[in-house]
């Protein structure tokens, strides 16, 4: 009886084992500590759109002039401050207490099944369950806090439309005073309604999101109770602000700031926005080569 | 008896496949961000690809033996707006090459910079010290 069970106990503790060996390495307690990473001070002379072309330089010094009245159209630049891998900008995963969202107990369970491949809860890349790189939508309002790269924004008389540069993903703010369909079906991207609350600063709303999404890249979750709200300010012609809200009374005891006014550098009408993707073939390429070599056994 | 044993080994088997590590992108814990490295080498391989570009190159080691190393940066899209190019290196460049590396004392890095025979500089994100593990050169 024994000698039959034998290889059902191996395979199982080994089935339970191993795991639990890697997450001796993936604890808060082990997190990596930053990469310090940074452009290099030149970095603005090497700049080229998507075509190849070299993009001038602003000049220094000079004014913009006024941003026309309740409009936002235009192909805008967040720079690095969109790339948000830690986490939103205003409340990156990086340990301090005052970075912590103000969870509810509901919202710490769902923290938990949560896996990022960054910011301080960080597993070995090899243990994350981010939906994103298993090749989900990020959805909003994630879309707006993790790889925001340049956005084309168009402008209907019904409704605007922002183009992001990763993904090459695209969605829609009715303006044309429509209501949130009864019973929506939720969405990656939800159903969103915006309105301008003076000629400068453009307010939208957004629900009825797909709770499989994260808010951000170190794994925040949210609920079915998720409103989003994105402040747009047009700060003058070549200038334009963001600013996110989260309000999920269901995960977090209070609305929380996840974008404080991240300026966009408004880009020449000619400017052609690169390619940006995650492609699973290059992904498949890039993690049997080094990724999973990297985060392996250990070789010393 | 026999079969329940069979179902379960073969159920173990299958759980045990499927612990297996699935994705390994974008984590940096696998590295060791507080030592930078330097080495010389010549390119076999430039992966100009998303989700980081990947310098495979030839290092000679101890006894004449040669070591296979790779190194990452960022995406192609990052790595534009820092001056570099899909042709910037190919298979058969000697190259000088600073990186941190990974904890499990493999031959892989993350580039801090890379120096071509000519003498450009094709700066990784992460910011060089020197050895004593002060930064040397600051990017603010």
């Amino acid at each position: 009886m024994l000698r039959r069970s034998l290889p059902l106990t191996v395979v199982l503790a080994v089935t339970l084992l191993v795991p639990l060996a890697r997450s001796q390495d993936s604890s808060p307690a082990n997190s990596p500590a930053p990469l310090n990473e940074r452009r290099p001070p030149n970095w603005l002379e090497n700049r080229r759109d998507g075509w190849g072309r070299p993009v001038k330089l602003p000049v220094k010094g000079e004014k913009s002039p006024p941003a026309p009245k309740r409009d936002l159209s235009g192909i805008w630049d967040p720079g690095d401050g969109g790339i948000q891998a830690l986490g939103p900008a205003a409340m990156p995963d990086d340990g301090r207490p005052e970075h912590n969202p103000p969870f509810t107990a509901a919202g710490l369970e769902a923290l938990k099944e949560t896996k990022p491949s960054n910011g301080f809860r960080s597993t070995l890349a090899t243990e994350s369950n981010d939906p994103v790189i298993a090749g989900d939508p990020q959805g909003m309002p994630r879309e707006d806090l993790f790889e925001l790269r340049t956005v084309n924004i168009l402008q209907t008389p019904v409704a605007i439309y922002l183009m992001y540069q990763f993904g090459r993903v695209w969605r829609v703010i009715w303006t044309d005073g429509r209501e949130v369909p009864k019973d929506a079906e939720p969405r990656w991207f939800g159903y969103s309604l915006g309105k301008w609350v003076d000629d400068y600063t453009f307010v939208v709303e957004t629900t009825g999101l797909d709770e499989r999404t994260w808010i951000d890249h170190a794994g925040r979750p949210h609920s079915d109770k998720l409103r989003v709200e994105e402040t747009f300010h047009r700060l003058d012609r070549d200038h334009l602000e963001l600013s996110v809200l989260i309000d999920d009374p269901k995960f977090y005891t209070k609305p929380w700031i996840a974008l404080n006014k991240l300026v966009f550098n408004l880009e020449p009408q000619t400017f052609d926005v690169r390619e940006m993707f995650w492609e699973p073939s290059e992904f498949q390429t890039y993690n049997k080569l080094l990724g999973n070599e990297a985060a392996g056994e250990d070789e010393k | 008896m026999k079969g329940k044993v069979l179902i379960g080994l073969t159920l173990g088997i299958a759980l045990s496949v499927l612990s297996l590590p699935l994705v390994a992108h974008h984590g940096n814990a696998a590295y060791d961000p507080t030592k930078q490295i330097n080495l010389k080498g010549t390119v076999t391989q430039f992966i100009w690809a998303n989700p980081h570009c990947v310098v495979l190159f030839d290092v000679a080691g101890e006894n004449g033996q040669v070591v296979h190393w790779m190194a990452e940066t960022e995406n192609p899209t990052t790595m534009t707006n820092m001056g570099w190019l899909k042709s910037s290196l190919k298979p058969g460049d000697p190259i000088s090459i600073r990186v941190i590396t990974v904890k499990n004392g493999k031959p892989i890095g993350r580039i801090v910079y890379v120096e071509t025979a000519s003498g450009q500089r094709l700066p990784g994100r992460i910011v060089p010290t020197d050895d004593s593990g002060k930064s040397a050169e600051s990017y603010k």
